[in-house]
């Protein structure tokens, strides 16, 4: 076990493309760190520079302490889950764990010892001697897992391990994962497109974008206070709320594009003149039996039932019926059709100011 | 992301690719080199002095009768060989895909003779067929035919071309076969249905579906005939009677090997190194087609 | 109840599907099928069977066409003969030497091809190497060169390289195999990344990855052009022929030609009978009893 501490990591593919363009992060010891971001953002191959699977370009990338940069994947002391799991098809289960601690050298006696452990954990025991495609899709996803314990390396690693899964074992082996990785305290780094996962993994979050880090902090406090616009809309779902305009003279809050004028309660604006988005999740948005507590009016356009909740898509009454588009979450029992005006409070303290030009946090 | 996963070692892959390329080298480039710079040169009859002569080599090789001679066998044998083989290997085809009992049986049963060399594919036909004590050439001569491979042209030709035809046929079955079954069955049975019967599904459907397939062992047996039947000429009427059934790689062996003509055997290689490009390059392009087919 | 009969009637049906019996086909022209079908099996069974017929008679016999349709009593005296007595023509070479001469050639094609296309194709699909392109072409080329293109100069290097009349002579120049290559490299391309990368984070450098799981995966390719190139390698004729001038160093092909004289009466009929027998038995067991890979390996290394 140990830290895993990335300090300045670049990547450039053929010394032109950048995919990685600079990112530092520690992750202390024990800890679990998921990286999180749109394909393409260069998680995957942040992931694998940990890993030793790709070259670093430049910075240096630590594990318990010591620079890793030229030391080779074996070398490293790691374990790796991947998307597609990568059982080798033609060993049985025992063997696919066991491969990684005979290529080591391990007494035969401890290596089966640690096999049945791994086994007994994750509830492999009846499958030991099957091969790979004799499992189902979530058998095969915790050998992969197994793979890993055996080695009791100083770091996990994991791929998008579950994309592979359907919805419901997706959320149980999302389960497993946490307290497993927990009750086994091994440092891990997991990457991730999914924002649920990420939410419910992490330790740190890590939330990438064209190959940088747009922030690093608690899951909970980049869905509070996130950083930039597009944290903002990539964590949440629905996604948040983000309307352009400037701030308007007198007090009156942010005049939107579109001629509607909405003013957060408990938010510090800006100067006057400056041209923000105003982000305000879906379920920060209240509906008020009273119109004259309202923020604004919202003509519903469209309404999706889900049950516990209800989505109402719409715009202000007096804004543009484009670029004003938002999102209200209500409560499920709330009975709203299309075309309904619904006076909406946003709720205190809960309103974000983004400058228009940078997308930074104001 | 990235192409495709590797080993980062440097020097490894040399090492593992160098055998191939040392065997490459000495066996197939250099010589290949050297009948081209061969069939530009002409050495005097003592082998004293070359001279190099650029493409007299080829005209004169062209203008031979021989050589003309030596085409025009290539031409027949090729075609009646690939034409037997395969007609008799469709017919075949066809009717195992009818059978449902003693598929396997028929297919085991058709398949060895792939195994045996065309030389003594050959040499049984000739045993079989010789005038001396052949069974068969005993039959056609009581028959009152007269019959000797030995000595006469035609009679030769058949005779290897049997052999190598016999031979062909197990491979052609099996491609048959396969080309057979990828015939969806609901295009049958929908001609069925519009009231055709098996003669015209045969013909309106099936055998224009499987024309990929024909069209491939139509290549593949033209190179056949061309190259791999050299045994069976050799060993069953080695070119004669006469020069009745001297092909094209015969001809190559026989005036390089046998007379040490250098320079009209290098050119002969040659023409024959670009009719084996063009075969190869027609059986590519059909690959090709076949991926895009799907 | 009627469920049941009508499931059955379904998987009739669908069996009688696969297996080609659709409708239109009468009982009539099944029968016509088999029928066929045996003419077919006879016609390409005869020659041999009629060479088998007389490996088991007299040489008198043999003489004295027509032969008869049944074997003789002489099965065991020439094939003892043809065996250990060896054949006057061919220098009194004995047939077993032929054919361990033959299993020699046509292992070592076999296993050399095999292996030195896996080798390469290893290097092109899993490595990253200046040339690497340019060394898979110069071996893909070689489809256009058989040997046959370049007898005379080939003779010479085989000559220069003291190979004349020897195993390596045999072997060596027919081992690089494009074909073999390029079915490696289509099956290696295959294989996903991430089982490299699984393999590398398990601390397997380039040999063990080659050793416990490309080789592994690739057993039934391998088995399949084993078949193909063990064929390949006993069926050849030109090569052996321009090779060997020793009659102790001759394929059995070869010698069989040599044993063979239409000219001269004194060829000794009976033993080319049982020589052409033993020269067909070994790569004919082959294909049939390793029937699967061998049309695997047929259908692939066409492709």
């Amino acid at each position: 076990m140990a830290t895993v501490e990335l300090k300045d990591v670049r990547k450039v593919y053929g010394g032109k493309v950048e995919a990685v363009k600079g990112v530092s992060i520690d992750i202390p010891d024990g800890q679990m760190c998921v990286l999180v971001g749109p394909s393409g953002c260069g998680k995957s191959t942040l992931l694998r520079m940990i890993a030793g699977l790709e070259e670093i370009t430049d910075g240096t990338v630590s594990i318990g302490g010591q620079v890793v940069n030229t030391f080779g994947p074996a070398e490293r002391d790691i374990a790796m889950v991947f998307q597609n799991y990568a059982l080798y098809p033609h060993m049985k289960v025992y063997d696919n764990m066991a491969y990684g601690l005979r290529n080591r050298g391990t007494p035969k006696d401890e290596i089966d010892r640690r096999v049945r452990e791994a086994a007994g954990i994750l509830g492999l025991e009846d499958f030991l001697e099957r091969k790979p495609r004799e499992l189902s899709g979530g058998q095969r996803q915790r050998v992969a897992m197994g793979r890993a314990i055996v080695r009791k390396p100083k770091a996990f690693l994991f791929d998008e391990p579950l994309s592979n899964l359907d919805a419901k074992l997706r959320g149980q082996m999302r389960i497993e994962i946490k307290s497993l990785q927990r009750s086994l305290g091994v440092t891990s780094v997991y990457v991730t497109h999914d924002q649920v996962e990420a939410m419910t993994l992490a330790d740190t979050l890590v939330v990438m974008n064209s190959g940088v880090a747009e922030q690093i902090d608690t899951p909970l406090a980049i869905y509070e206070k996130p950083a930039s616009v597009f944290v903002a809309g990539f964590i949440g779902s629905p996604a948040m709320n983000l309307l352009a305009g400037e701030i308007a003279e007198n007090g009156r809050g942010v005049k939107l594009v579109g001629g509607a004028y909405l003013k957060p309660r408990d938010t510090v604006l800006p100067e006057v003149g400056r041209s923000v988005l105003l982000g305000v999740r879906p379920e920060h948005l209240t509906l008020v039996s009273d119109a004259n507590n309202a923020d604004f009016q919202l003509k519903v356009t469209t309404v999706e039932t889900l049950g516990a909740d209800t989505l109402a898509h719409g715009h202000p009454v007096d804004g543009d019926p484009k670029s004003s588009e938002l999102i209200v979450r209500l409560s499920g029992d709330v009975q709203v059709r299309h075309g309904d005006v619904l006076p909406l409070a946003i709720d205190a303290g809960k309103a974000h100011m983004f400058d228009a030009g940078t997308g930074k946090r104001i | 992301m990235s192409a495709r996963v590797t080993f980062p070692n440097k020097i490894l892959p040399y090492a593992l690719i160098l055998p191939q390329l040392v065997i490459v080298g000495i066996f197939f480039y250099w010589p290949a080199s050297q009948a081209l710079y061969q069939s530009v040169l002409r050495e005097d009859p003592f082998g004293l002095r070359t001279t190099f002569v650029g493409l007299a080599n080829f005209r004169h090789v062209l203008t031979q009768p021989s050589y003309i001679n030596s085409l025009q066998t290539t031409a027949v044998f090729s075609i009646a060989v690939a034409f037997i083989a395969m007609s008799v290997a469709l017919l075949l085809a066809v009717m195992a895909d009818k059978v449902i009992k003693g598929k396997g049986f028929y297919r085991t049963m058709m398949i060895w003779p792939y195994a045996v060399a065309p030389a003594i594919a050959g040499m049984v036909w000739l045993f079989m067929f010789n005038p001396t004590m052949g069974t068969f050439a005993y039959m056609l001569r009581s028959a009152g035919y007269a019959w000797d491979p030995l000595l006469k042209g035609d009679q030769a030709m058949i005779l290897i071309i049997a052999a190598a035809a016999w031979k062909q046929i197990s491979y052609n079955f099996l491609f048959f076969v396969a080309g057979l079954q990828a015939i969806p069955k609901t295009l049958i049975e929908a001609a069925a249905i519009d009231g055709a019967g098996e003669t015209k599904r045969f013909w309106t459907i099936v055998f224009p579906l499987l024309a990929p397939t024909t069209f491939f062992l139509l290549v593949i047996n033209t190179t056949y005939a061309f190259f791999d039947t050299f045994g069976i000429i050799h060993a069953v009427t080695g070119g004669g009677p006469g020069k009745a059934t001297e092909t094209l790689v015969y001809k190559v062996y026989h005036d390089g090997f046998v007379n040490l003509i250098l320079g009209d055997s290098a050119a002969q290689s040659v023409i024959l190194m670009v009719m084996v490009i063009a075969l190869t390059a027609i059986q590519f392009r059909y690959v090709e087609k076949k991926v895009h087919y799907g | 109840m009627a469920d049941a009969a009508s499931t059955k009637t379904r998987a009739e049906v669908f069996g009688r599907r696969e297996q080609g019996g659709m409708l239109g086909i009468s009982k009539s022209s099944r029968y016509v099928a088999h029928a066929i079908l045996i003419l077919g099996v006879l016609i390409v069974a005869f020659p041999i069977y009629y060479t088998f017929t007389a490996s088991t008679h007299s040489l008198q016999t043999i003489l004295r066409p027509p032969l008869p349709l049944t074997p003789g009593d002489h099965f065991f005296k020439n094939y003892y003969d043809a065996i250990f007595g060896g054949v006057g023509r061919i220098g009194g070479v004995s047939v077993d030497l032929l054919l361990f001469n033959t299993t020699v050639m046509a292992l070592g094609i076999a296993v050399g091809k095999i292996l030195i296309s896996i080798l390469s194709a290893f290097a092109i699909v899993f490595f990253r190497f200046p040339g690497r392109m340019l060394f898979f072409w110069l071996i893909f080329i070689t489809l256009m060169l058989p040997v046959e293109v370049r007898i005379l100069p080939t003779y010479k290097v085989m000559v220069d390289l003291n190979l004349i009349d020897t195993y390596a002579g045999l072997v060596l120049p027919l081992i690089a195999s494009a074909t073999a290559t390029l079915l490696f490299r289509q099956f290696f391309m295959t294989i996903p990344g991430e089982l490299l990368e699984a393999a590398r984070v398990d601390g397997a450098g380039p040999w063990r990855f080659f050793k416990d799981i490309l080789m592994p995966l690739s057993k039934t390719n391998i088995a399949a052009l084993f078949v193909i190139m063990f064929i390949y390698g006993w069926t050849q004729y030109l090569w052996p022929l321009l090779v060997t001038n020793r009659n102790d160093m001759n394929t059995i092909v070869i010698a069989l030609r040599k044993m063979i004289s239409f000219a001269d009466a004194d060829t000794q009929w009976h033993l080319v009978m049982v020589t052409s027998i033993l020269a067909i038995l070994p790569p004919v067991l082959v294909v049939v009893f390793m029937q699967r890979w061998f049309v695997k390996g047929l259908v692939e290394t066409e492709k």
